[in-house]
């Protein structure tokens, strides 16, 4: 009973120790914010740009007749844009120009092959916005124009303009449509930012956590009262109830923030994402994913954690392990656009890469069932590999001080944890 | 509830840190634990809390083997001082007390005790990278002993402090050996151990040269202190066989002997050469016997 009561004692110790940590805190309250700018991002753009989105334009037509259609046109390409036709010559108009009285202005004449042209002069460039709509409406008149002068019809123009039939269609019954795929490929692009920031960041902590305790030495008196292995897992599971409370928090006020938004976004977000109808099976695919991932990953971290001395020395410790997970969210990112490549299909039964690669092809394709059932067999059998090899490290790790080298100190630690 | 170590070794590859080791430390004892730097005290300690296991024999301790079910019962001062430095002292003692089977109000109420004893009530809410080291070594004291261990290891308590904090923890430990406790404590100082324990073992890169009662092993040791203050010169008894050792000193010489006869006739060589104001035998101090049996290796 005793060692199952340290053992809550530990993780709750880890979880609140944590959760009233000021870094832990500050992170939190920071990133809430950064979701509640982008989640009302729309509602921002339009309160600055409310009180001044017209933008006012002077026009010099030297054709004079292209400036009724280019306004016409101009109108529902951006209805924000002001056009006045002027006579004012080009020197005052400069002037007002730099008076900041119009934003610039706009010479309309037609070119030897009598076709639309345009010059426009603005105080700078840096914005396109203006300029690239006033070309598209441009293009637009200058395509009615020609149409005019080769003496089509508006039908025939039509037919020009009309877009051509392309469809698509897989032939495997169980393939996933394209619909389908779209919303998958952004559930599980969304999914590995998730597995991958949560491993980065939680790994890290666990490790440091770690070295902390040994650097202050406190660790000698931990493990004469809970069994190191005992302790390694209270710490790991303390900081993943931590990262689910972080999780969960994010995703709710991420949610709200989302929701309340929705009329202006007109479900393009969320059918870009794919969350309308996501299949039941992808999401469990995702939590299981997402759950040994953080094991594995944490695991490793928690005995790489114990075998340096200073803290200092963590984060060169960690870093091979770290841009192994950085590899994995690379192929992963670069497998979301052909997903049956075969690295990708190697790759995924590796288990490292497993939580992520598996699951892009879990999401994206069409596979047999045993295919992730043996991912996550050979990713439960290294979790559970690592976590008694790494629990001998750890023991015989913690116990060890002085400059790190990783091998021999693996090899030392094992020695020193040797029961008999 | 006697503490046994029979015939231990430890060997880390070839290196042999603890070699057949035999130890019995008795109940509501003090044990004292003598021994160069490396000569296997930690070692030992960390044996005896099953932090590592020996390479051979076993270490009982009520008959029973000592393992995370006895920690309860056990409380352990590393040499290695260290708590969490962000946390506060009465959040870590209690979370270092509750991993010893204690509840939070017990311990709470504990804390306050030593606290108070120790005189420093107000560090119960402060954080332990505020307190000076030798403050810090009263808190990690206190979470050694808080739980009202049964066996207490005690690994160098007193190095680093100053003399008033040093009674300080003296007393304290003197009043868990009167209510109890066993307690097995190393340490460099040898008055410190001469003082407070009973029973004691030297180690000697790892095995015991010198182990029993403190005046046995005295009385064993045979050699005698011999102090003389006189007004004339005395360097001329240096060669008198029968002296070992000798030293010159402020006020006359002091040496060491092989027998009490010897100091006999040393009072007959010097009596009619002049006024001698101190001629005593002494005890040979432990420090004499620690440097006679471990020798070159500590100096």
């Amino acid at each position: 009973m005793r060692p199952m009561h340290n053992f809550w004692t530990v993780l709750f110790h880890t979880y609140f120790t944590k959760l009233r940590s000021k870094q832990f805190i500050i992170s939190t309250v920071i990133t809430l914010l950064i979701i509640l700018v982008l989640g009302n991002i729309s509602k921002i753009i339009d309160f600055f740009n409310s009180g001044e989105n017209q933008e006012r334009l002077a026009v010099i037509d030297q054709s004079n007749s292209l400036f009724e259609p280019f306004k016409k046109q101009l109108k529902e390409v951006n209805p924000d844009i002001q056009l006045q036709k002027t006579n004012a010559s080009e020197e005052e108009l400069k002037k007002n120009v730099l008076n900041d009285e119009i934003k610039g202005y706009l010479v309309l004449s037609l070119n030897d092959e009598n076709r639309p042209m345009a010059v426009y002069k603005a105080a700078s460039l840096a914005d396109s916005t203006v300029p690239n709509d006033l070309q598209y409406a441009l293009q637009q008149v200058s395509m009615v124009w020609t149409a005019g002068q080769l003496k089509l019809t508006q039908e025939e123009l039509m037919k020009l303009n009309a877009p051509v039939s392309f469809e698509m269609e897989a032939l495997n019954a169980n393939a996933k449509t394209v619909e389908e795929l779209n919303q998958a490929r952004g559930l599980v692009y969304v999914l590995l930012f998730v597995i991958y920031f949560a491993v980065i960041m939680y790994a890290n902590m666990i490790a440091m956590e770690v070295a902390v305790e040994k650097s202050s030495r406190v660790m000698e008196i931990l493990i004469s009262s809970v069994p190191p292995i005992t302790q390694m897992f209270a710490k790991i599971l303390g900081v993943a109830l931590l990262s689910l409370t972080q999780l969960a928090l994010w995703l709710i006020v991420g949610y709200v923030s989302i929701k309340q938004n929705l009329e202006s976004m007109d479900g393009g977000f969320f059918s870009f994402f794919g969350f309308q109808n996501t299949s039941l099976s992808t999401i469990l695919y995702a939590v299981i994913f997402f759950i040994l991932g953080y094991l594995l990953y944490a695991t490793m971290a928690a005995f790489l954690g114990s075998l340096v001395s200073r803290i200092e020395d963590v984060q060169q410790l960690i870093t091979p392990m770290i841009l192994t997970v950085v590899a994995g969210f690379m192929l992963a990112i670069f497998g979301l656009s052909n997903p049956e490549a075969s690295y990708v299909t190697i790759t995924s039964y590796i288990p490292p890469f497993t939580p992520m690669l598996m699951f892009l092809r879990v999401g994206m394709l069409d596979l047999p069932i045993w295919e992730p059932l043996l991912g996550i067999g050979l990713l439960i059998a290294s979790i559970a590999i690592l976590a008694v090899f790494g629990a001998r490290v750890y023991k015989g790790g913690v116990l060890m001080y002085g400059k790190s080298n990783a091998l021999k100190d693996i090899k030392k630690a094992l020695q020193l944890s040797k029961n008999k | 509830m006697t503490l046994k170590l029979e015939q231990v070794t430890k060997k880390f590859g070839d290196f042999t840190a603890v070699d057949k080791l035999s130890l019995s430390i008795p109940e509501k004892e003090m044990f004292g634990f003598l021994g160069a730097n490396g000569a296997g005290k930690t070692t030992t300690f960390r044996m005896i809390l099953g932090l590592l296991a020996p390479t051979e024999g076993t270490i009982t301790w009520n008959g029973e083997k000592i393992d995370y079910s006895t920690s309860p019962y056990i409380g352990y001062l590393p040499e290695e001082r260290g708590l969490y430095p962000k946390l506060k002292v009465k959040d870590q003692i209690v979370y270092l007390a509750r991993l010893r089977g204690m509840n939070k109000k017990d311990a709470l109420k504990e804390l306050a005790n030593w606290l108070e004893r120790f005189k420093v009530p107000e560090y119960a809410e402060k954080k332990v990278e505020e307190l000076s080291k030798g403050n810090q070594q009263k808190i990690q004291f206190i979470a050694a002993v808080i739980h009202k261990p049964k066996l207490l290891i005690l690994d160098e308590p007193f190095s680093g402090l100053d003399p008033v904090n040093v009674e300080q923890l003296k007393e304290a430990v003197i009043d868990l050996k009167n209510a109890g406790t066993s307690i097995v404590f190393s340490s460099h100082r040898m008055e410190h151990v001469e003082e407070l324990c009973e029973h004691l073992c030297i180690l000697h890169r790892g095995s015991p040269v010198v182990h029993g009662s403190l005046k046995e092993i005295k009385r064993s040791f045979g050699k005698k202190n011999l102090v003389i203050h006189a007004d004339f010169d005395l360097n001329f008894l240096k060669d008198f066989p029968g002296v070992v050792k000798a030293k010159t000193t402020v006020e006359g010489i002091q040496l060491q002997i092989e027998r009490e006869e010897t100091a006999q006739q040393l009072l007959q060589e010097i009596v009619d050469k002049g006024f001698i104001r101190k001629f005593q035998i002494e005890e040979p101090s432990l420090h004499d016997i620690f440097i006679e049996k471990v020798g070159a290796a500590y100096a």
